[in-house]
């Protein structure tokens, strides 16, 4: 294997040749660099895009600065290198590299990759392939790093179960410690490993096998999935006794302190910020959106916290921007008192800040004042449907009186430009609804004149809908092709000649790729596999080569794409994920998806307990952890046995509102 | 004040452009808490100038900027404050106080030194030989991104150096001047050598 130095010296002879060569030398402030010989267990962090988008997730960062905050361990990064550095790295022998020891990935004990969205799954398997390691799991032997994957795609592992060997479902910052001291343990100790002789043979299946029993992690290896004759999924059952039937997802009880020192690149990136997460989970139940579903229960961290983080955060990076995040910024509890809080803090620090996913009210508008932004920024809503009928289905109702009430109110003080993000392809939409989105914008434009005159715009984006597992639409159908170009029209012909509004809209063919993945079975991952070799990556860009990638790889084994995108599941299919799930109840989804059809809405889950199931899951950690810090009722019933971080659901007397 | 800074860029540095460096001081500057004057207008800048644009790829030791405060500070608490504010591979090595009126940092710069180490056996004395007729020549037609230019007038001094272990070093100083600066890169492809093959650092800039 090559050693850094002689990765260092190859690179001084390719990187003046590709775009931007900083993304691939780090040496970044705030980023750690541990002596390599005196370190125990070595973690290479992946984002599977480039440098410019990875470098600020926070999910990684987070978990880069709990596994460097230990002595026995530490944490390093790789990002997928440009087409034009990988062509060249190909080309001189050079492998993928961590970007702080310049050690080869393959030298790592451990490789942690965020899938947060789908499209990124090709490039997973071209980064292990240009690290040298084989991309399939079952090729890999003690010589190779252990491969774990987590985010938000993790709630559907399936389709990329043959080539990771462990998935995290749910929160990491806890679990990763877990996996760190199982790896440890079959590794053995640094002493051990520069001696190789000293090392107990390990067993990669036997470390596998433990993984498997830490709560939170799903080793695909140890499960067998059987079909039934339509091809849908008869059953998804663990091979092995140590396997759990069911893989619950894994949470932390109170949030841990956020990230401060954030990594401040050497050139520039998609985002130069600081971002203070103030919440996690949404009580809003939106019932196409897989986050808020998958990350209850709601969180809060106190005012105090956000804006000391924030704080330190601008002090160690000295970046221009932050951002606040949240599901829904809205349902901050101390919402006032943190914008109060943010403006005094940074007044006249020349800082800008972020505050998304606002609800559409007068309130938020009253809010983005207070933070003094600069007004040429614009002002971002997401109806995401623009007739009332549609609204009832989604569950985000939100009267149109409303919304032209709050637009009037950011035109008149001062915006000039409003985003407004919709989305087509909503379950039983029709071209009526469609024409709701070119109706509403152009009265939104209208009363705008009234109040602000001619100057004003609107930018109208317009994403396709895809059903996501573990959501109340996990059962729909997904927009054809044909009916997603002829809403697309429809926008198009009425709202492109508009001059003061404009229209940005999803390819069809990205949308149809991200649906065949998100509810995709096994045997998507040997089309996943063929795409790639067909030379699929890079999916979640323009550049990509899709259609000729992927619909030949869905021919060459058999399987049809319509089956996973275009087909209504029946009411008692067994889905892919059926083993998996992020705590809300399969029930409680259906039930969900049941209303959706009558149109009936579900008020915010703060004001009225559902049962979903967060609660007889994590009913221990809530009764450890009453009082404000979660949104879900307090837990009255005593515990059974001692405190556990999984409760077995059935076990358990029933909690409030279950 | 005005203060102005000579600092090395080595390592990973050496990738980052000229743009982007100046964003780098001015987070640097507001980590290290120092009082920046802004510019006025609707979006106010920072005043930072640097001297000389430095290619990609290249080290230096010693970089030099210009920056306006709100307020008298001691040089040595500008350094203190700024040294645990800056990636690894910037180092200070000088914090001086310029005299507010002295003319713009750029306008100041008259040539630069470069230190070049070829990393690939090459033959001594053709190399000498190539040196001797470039130094003699009358001049150097050269073209670069589609205009022609002559680059002798640039080169100021060239030289070669060879160790004990065969390893051979040139040192050049060229014009650095606006709109008369000699590039490095340039004089190597004159003599024939391929620019990858070499570690090229800046050793100073001269200024008037």
């Amino acid at each position: 294997m090559l050693t850094p130095e002689q990765i260092e010296t190859k690179l001084d002879q390719i990187l003046l040749k590709v775009q931007k060569p900083g993304r691939y030398v780090g040496g970044e402030l705030n980023s750690t660099v541990k002596d390599w010989n005196q370190t125990q267990t070595k973690v290479a962090l992946v984002f599977p895009d480039i440098y410019d988008i990875g470098v600020s997730n926070v999910g990684l960062k987070i978990l880069y600065d709990q596994i460097n905050q230990r002595e026995d361990a530490l944490a390093e990064r790789a990002y997928a290198p440009w087409v034009d550095m990988e062509a060249l790295m190909r080309e001189h022998g050079i492998p993928l590299y961590a970007l702080e020891s310049k050690r080869p990935l393959a030298c790592f004990d451990l490789i942690g990759f965020t899938l947060p969205y789908e499209t990124l799954y090709t490039n997973a398997l071209n980064i292990l392939d240009l690290a040298g390691i084989p991309v399939r799991s079952a090729d890999r032997n003690e010589s190779h790093p252990i491969i774990i994957a987590g985010g938000h795609s993790a709630t559907n592992p399936e389709p990329m179960h043959a080539f990771i060997d462990a998935f995290v479902i749910g929160e990491g910052e806890e679990v990763i410690h877990d996996i760190v001291n199982v790896v440890q343990k079959f590794k053995g100790s640094q002493v051990d490993k520069l001696n190789p002789s000293n090392l107990p043979s390990f067993k990669r299946d036997n470390l596998l096998r433990e993984l498997a029993q830490i709560p939170g992690v799903y080793v695909p290896q140890f499960y067998e999935t059987t079909y039934l004759d339509d091809g849908t999924v008869a059953s998804t059952m663990p091979v092995i006794p140590e396997a759990p039937k069911v893989v619950n997802k894994r949470i932390v009880a109170k949030l841990l302190p956020p990230p401060v020192k954030f990594i401040v690149p050497n050139i520039e990136v998609v985002h130069n910020r600081v971002s203070v997460e103030i919440m996690r989970g949404c009580t809003r139940g939106c019932r196409f959106c897989q986050a808020g579903m998958i990350t209850r229960p709601v969180r809060e961290r106190s005012v105090q916290e956000v804006v000391d983080a924030a704080d330190e955060a601008i002090r160690s990076t000295g970046f221009e921007e932050l951002a606040l995040m949240s599901l829904s910024s809205s349902d901050y509890t101390y919402i006032n008192e943190l914008v109060d809080a943010i403006s005094k803090r940074f007044e006249g620090r020349k800082l800008s800040v972020n505050l998304p996913s606002l609800r559409i009210e007068s309130v938020s508008v009253d809010l983005m004042n207070k933070l003094k932004q600069h007004r040429s920024a614009g002002f971002t809503l997401a109806p995401e449907a623009a007739s009332e009928r549609m609204r009832r289905i989604i569950n985000k109702f939100i009267p149109d009186e409303d919304i032209i009430a709050t637009t009037r109110e950011i035109y008149a003080r001062g915006w000039t430009t409003i985003k407004l993000y919709f989305m087509i392809g909503h379950p039983s939409e029709t071209l009526e609804d469609v024409q709701a989105i070119v109706d509403l914008c152009r009265r939104v434009i209208d009363e705008g004149r009234k109040v602000a005159g001619w100057k004003v715009k609107l930018h109208a984006g317009v994403s396709t809908f895809v059903p996501k597992p573990q959501t109340p639409f996990q059962w729909v159908a997904c927009d054809t092709r044909e009916n997603i170009l002829e809403k697309q029209a429809l926008l198009k012909r009425q709202l492109l000649k508009d001059k003061s509004i404009r229209l940005s809209w999803t390819k069809p063919e990205d949308s149809l790729l991200e649906a065949w993945l998100s509810r995709g079975d096994r045997r998507m991952a040997e089309v996943i596999y063929t795409a790639w070799k067909n030379g699929a990556k890079f999916d979640a860009w323009d550049e990509a080569k899709k259609q000729e990638a992927w619909l030949p790889a869905f021919e060459e084994h058999g399987l049809d794409p319509a089956f996973y995108t275009h087909r209504q599941r029946r009411t008692d299919e067994v889905f892919p994920w059926e083993h998996i799930t992020a705590a809300v109840r399969k029930s409680f989804l259906f039930q969900d998806f049941r209303q959706s059809l009558e149109g009936q809405i579900r008020v915010d889950c703060r004001l009225n307990c559902f049962a979903c199931g967060i609660l007889p899951t994590f009913a221990n950690l809530r009764r450890e952890n009453p009082g404000e810090g979660w949104k879900c009722p307090d837990v009255k019933s005593p515990g059974v046995g001692i405190s556990n971080q999984l409760s077995v659901v059935s076990g358990l007397s029933p909690a409030a509102g279950d | 004040m005005r203060a102005r800074i000579t600092f090395t860029k080595q390592g990973a540095l050496r990738y980052t452009g000229h743009l982007d460096l100046h964003r780098l001081w001015e987070r640097a500057m507001r980590r290290a808490d120092l009082p920046l004057t802004y510019s006025q207008g609707f979006h106010p800048q920072p005043k930072i100038s640097l001297a000389s644009a430095l290619p990609l790829g290249f080290s230096s030791r010693a970089e030099v900027l210009d920056v306006r405060f709100n307020e008298e500070l001691a040089t040595q608490q500008i350094a203190d404050r700024l040294k645990g504010s800056l990636p690894r591979d910037i180092q200070i090595m000088q914090v001086e106080s310029v005299d507010e009126r002295a003319p713009a940092l750029q306008t100041q710069v008259l040539s630069a030194e470069y230190d070049v180490q070829l990393t690939e056996p090459v033959d001594g004395s053709d190399l000498k030989r190539k040196i001797e007729e470039a130094l003699l020549a009358e001049s150097l037609p050269r073209e670069r991104r589609g205009k022609f230019y002559d680059l002798r007038p640039l080169i100021e001094k060239l030289k070669l150096e060879t160790d004990e272990k065969g390893k051979h070093r040139l040192f050049m100083t060229l014009s650095a001047r606006e709109g008369a600066t000699g590039r490095p890169e340039e004089v190597l492809q004159v003599l024939g050598i391929e620019p990858e093959y070499t570690r090229v650092e800046r050793t100073k800039l001269i200024f008037q």
